[in-house]
């Protein structure tokens, strides 16, 4: 076991062996220009990328001309938000989201604002799945798009897709999904969900980063979107610019491995999180945030009361971890998708998310078992608030000088 | 961001951990910060006749700076008078840990922690409580 035991898989994942085997030869001699149409070395690199294609495509139930290579799912979600916008503005101006999403769609749509459009952030419920009701009622006739995630990345969450879909459609609305979590994770395919724009990104599933993708729908209906980026007209004039060779076929080969091991991997990952969240949970007074029968089978995220996230992951540091508290950043405040469950700001800031991936073992869950009740007890005897709460002092009694 | 090595030994060995009688009338208590904010520290320190502070003990939920700013200001505080004691600034905290700014607030809070229990000391004592700057956090 290599100490330390990195456990934060939604913020990226290492690169799986096979894929940097299948990438090394687009560096060097298979280097072309995937644009070159009239020499070898161009045909090559062409090859390449539409294999990875046609891979990519497999594991989402797409067609390969579905799928338009950027790099990564911040200009993917980027592309489908604004794109979507520019080219069907003349239709409606209304977008659909929730507040639970990341920042890359958030603040797609808030420049969508700032060019006229609208925008309604859902709330979520308690356990951060969009409620359909309220969904349905905030459609309107001028609603061009729905943009909803797959997974969270914070606490691992599965929206309820499908459904999620329908009710675009019924109301002639576009349907995206940031799947950046779900996809290779879980089942994917555009079809059965009937999605609409798709954004994935490579590194979140064992490929190398500054890579991702956007499918885009061609048939019923055909969508399209407005290129972000002016250039060659690559990606069917939906982004420009050469395109990243070694890194889509990375993406392509990571997209191969993960459908062939997606179902036994979900089972064993899913089954080491149920041992460290059990383990975990047998702490007084420790949390999961986030509904447990709809999530990705890698994340947990659990709230420890009465002890801070940041001091408690600098107790944990033999384990790669995140939290939720926000005790770095200059605003001090607490994770939003934590705060839009409803989490009190002090539950917030007690949460760690462990995220485990393709090579996390057992013994390194036990490890990660160990260490984090050690260091949650650890913190609790420092802490006057865990004193109180034994002493069985309202903490809501107090007058805190908020600061 | 990597921690200093004096935050790191305070965070690993905290000094002075504990809790002293709160009822006593030689013990001031300070409780500071609020959990929605991701930081309370609780100072104590028990004042003998010659306005000697012959003990103190924290208890902090925070990160750890905020565990660090509080056991470094409980290890100033013991032996001090009083009246020295109302002298520690929080900048002095911050050098000698070396705070990064984001860190700041957490020396400023172990300030407002230490005249938080002067002033609870001085009020159960008769005294009337130091008028305090308006904490700037």
């Amino acid at each position: 076991m290599n100490i330390p035991i990195y456990l934060d898989n939604n913020a990226t994942t290492p690169m799986d062996p096979r894929v940097l085997e299948a990438m090394l030869p687009y560096f060097t001699n298979k280097f072309g220009n995937a644009a070159s149409r009239n020499h070898h070395f161009g045909w090559v690199a062409e090859e390449g990328v539409d294999y990875a294609r046609e891979q990519v495509a497999k594991l989402i139930g797409a067609s390969e001309k579905e799928i338009i290579f950027t790099s990564g799912a911040t200009e993917s979600d980027n592309l489908a938000i604004k794109g979507v916008f520019e080219m069907y503005k003349d239709k409606g101006n209304h977008i659909i989201t929730a507040v639970t999403e990341h920042k890359a769609v958030l603040d797609a749509c808030k420049h969508v604002e700032k060019l006229g459009g609208k925008v309604t952030y859902l709330p979520v419920k308690e356990d951060g799945l969009v409620d359909l009701g309220e969904l349905e009622a905030a459609m309107t006739p001028e609603t061009i798009l729905v943009s909803i995630m797959y997974g969270n990345n914070e606490i691992g969450v599965i929206q309820p897709v499908k459904e999620i879909a329908a009710i675009a459609h019924k109301h002639g609305a576009l349907f995206m999904t940031d799947a950046t979590q779900a996809v290779g994770k879980i089942p994917v395919d555009v079809n059965v969900d009937g999605i609409d724009l798709l954004a994935l990104s490579a590194h979140k599933m064992y490929g190398p980063k500054g890579v991702g993708a956007l499918y885009v729908r061609r048939k019923g209906p055909r969508v399209k979107v407005t290129a972000q980026m002016d250039g060659g007209g690559h990606e069917r004039g939906m982004r420009s610019g050469t395109l990243n060779v070694p890194g889509i076929v990375g993406l392509g080969k990571a997209c191969e491995i993960a459908g062939q091991e997606m179902e036994a991997e979900a089972k064993r990952l899913s089954a080491l999180r149920d041992k460290l969240q059990n383990a975990l949970t047998e702490l007084e007074e420790s949390y999961v945030n986030g509904n447990v029968e709809h999530r990705l089978p890698h994340v947990a995220n659990i709230s420890f009361k009465y002890v801070e996230g940041e001091g408690l992951m600098m107790a944990m540091k033999d384990l790669a971890v995140s939290s939720g508290s926000a005790c770095t950043s200059a605003s001090l405040e607490p994770s939003y998708v934590l705060k839009s469950l409803g989490l009190s700001d002090d539950l917030a800031h007690s949460s760690i998310r462990f995220g485990l991936g393709r090579f996390t073992t057992e013994e390194e869950v036990d490890y990660a078992i160990e260490v984090t009740k050690k260091a949650v007890n650890h913190l609790r005897e420092l802490s006057p608030l865990w004193e109180m709460f034994k002493e069985g002092i309202d903490l809501n009694s107090i007058e805190w000088a908020e600061h | 961001m990597a921690y200093s090595d004096k935050v790191i030994d305070h965070y690993t060995n905290p000094r002075n951990v504990g809790t002293l009688d709160k009822s006593s009338h030689k013990v001031g208590t300070g409780l500071v910060g609020a959990p929605e904010c991701g930081d309370v520290m609780r100072l104590q320190i028990q004042v003998d006749d010659n306005n000697i502070i012959t003990d103190a003990k924290f208890k902090t939920f925070g990160c750890g700076s905020a565990i660090a700013s509080s056991s470094l200001a409980t290890e100033w505080l013991k032996g001090k008078s009083v009246d020295d004691a109302m002298k520690i600034d929080n900048m002095d905290i911050v050098e000698e840990l070396a705070l990064p700014p984001v860190k700041i607030h957490c020396s400023v809070l172990a300030e407002d922690a230490i005249k938080a229990a002067i002033n609870d000391y001085r009020v159960k004592n008769g005294m009337e409580p130091i008028e305090l700057e308006k904490s700037h956090h």
